[in-house]
């Protein structure tokens, strides 16, 4: 807000007050993290970096963190049973605080079983449905949006580690695809924005470069926790496209790849963004 | 409302001390203004009211308003005079209350 006010005033004036802009856009100066050779960015940098000082103070704080409200609810249906199975997650997997960690970092991973990449949400939802026997969580609903972040919450402050070789190439590819492909009316592509233009001021706010480190991420503008498919949609919606279906092999696909932009990211879960 | 609030304080103070409290609700805070899917109203329902009282006295008490936002996040000072128990109420709309107590002692 600060640039904004301050860049009015600079357009009033004079000179001397633009250069005072320049100023205090260096108070917001965005810290990332050298790529690794061949990747699309030279430094990776958070969304975090993107927001303004009050949203970063509202992430730092773990009280402050209204996502956290999302972790402690979780952490109790964690050690509840649920299903016909009698088991709880815990029945299995013990204390999340050591169990978990790193275990989102990872996430989208590949199943032998299934034959395809899996992703945190549908994890969550397979052992609900075969090791608990209980009914899967629908998409979006609280209870999965909450386990899928206390889940990824043990990993944060771990770099993000997606292994995209293997098997898990051509869906690598296919992510890669749809990254750069132009849909919807405006006619853009996710690079269009988040590659080519990040940093931009647009729709009164930063563009970042999409990096998924953060999710499911409190969103100030939506008052609760947004899991990463439901941003896509949202992205997509805003390109006027019709988006694809949450956890759809296309969003399993960009999810993937665009971890793999963000890898070594420290993961922020649960994040605070705009 | 079944989550249990966040409260943050220090554990001990000084003997007249000025310490940091610092509380969040979990609430959906429905404003009143808002259409569903149908284009009925949704009904407003929010936390009206939030007080501190610390052995019995008032510290820190307001009146909120549909404006604000979800999981409201409120904080404030108060001065340490003696050890003691701070109780935090936040009231609903619908009448029920959430409280929560949390107890501070005096640095020797």
């Amino acid at each position: 807000m600060s640039i904004r006010y301050g860049s009015l005033a600079g357009l009033a004036t004079a000179a001397l007050v633009l250069s005072a802009v320049a100023t205090s856009g260096e108070e917001l100066e965005r810290k990332g993290i050298p790529a690794p050779p061949g990747h699309v960015f030279q430094t990776i940098i958070s969304g975090y970096q993107f927001r303004t000082k009050e949203t970063r103070a509202l992430q730092d704080d773990d009280l402050e963190n209204p996502g956290f409200l999302a972790v402690e609810r979780a952490a109790d249906v964690w050690k509840t049973v649920d299903g016909g199975e009698g088991k709880s997650c815990m029945s299995c997997h013990g204390e999340a605080e050591k169990t978990m960690k790193g275990v989102g970092a990872a996430m989208p991973k590949w199943s032998e079983k299934l034959n395809k990449p899996v992703n945190l949400e549908q994890q969550i939802n397979i052992c609900r449905t075969e090791h608990m026997k209980a009914e899967p969580w629908a998409f979006k609903s609280k209870e999965l949006t909450d386990m899928t972040t206390f889940v990824r919450f043990q990993s944060r402050g771990l770099p993000v580690a997606v292994k995209a070789d293997g098997p898990m190439s051509p869906w690598f590819e296919k992510g890669k695809e749809i990254y750069y492909t132009r849909v919807g009316q405006l006619d853009l592509a996710c690079a269009s924005c988040h590659e080519k233009n990040n940093g931009k001021f647009m729709r009164a706010d930063f563009l970042s470069q999409g990096q998924t480190n953060g999710f499911p991420t409190y969103r100030l503008r939506d008052q609760r926790l947004i899991p990463l498919h439901e941003r896509f949609e949202g992205c997509m919606f805003d390109v006027r496209g019709v988006p694809y279906k949450p956890l759809s092999d296309e969003f399993l696909a960009l999810e993937l790849y665009v971890a793999w932009r963000g890898i070594g990211l420290p993961v922020e879960t649960p994040s605070v963004r705009n | 409302m079944a989550d249990k609030p966040r409260i943050k304080l220090p554990k001990e103070a000084k003997k007249g001390e000025i310490i940091q409290i610092k509380t969040l609700v979990s609430h959906l805070m429905e404003s009143g203004q808002r259409k569903d899917a149908q284009g009925k109203p949704i009904a407003r329902k929010i936390i009206n009211k939030f007080t501190c009282e610390f052995n019995g006295r008032p510290v820190f008490s307001c009146a909120l308003e549909p404006a604000i936002s979800a999981n409201p996040y409120i904080q404030f000072d108060a001065r340490i005079d003696e050890e003691g128990t701070f109780k935090f109420a936040w009231t609903d709309d619908d009448g029920s209350v959430v409280t929560a107590e949390e107890k501070i002692a005096l640095k020797a």
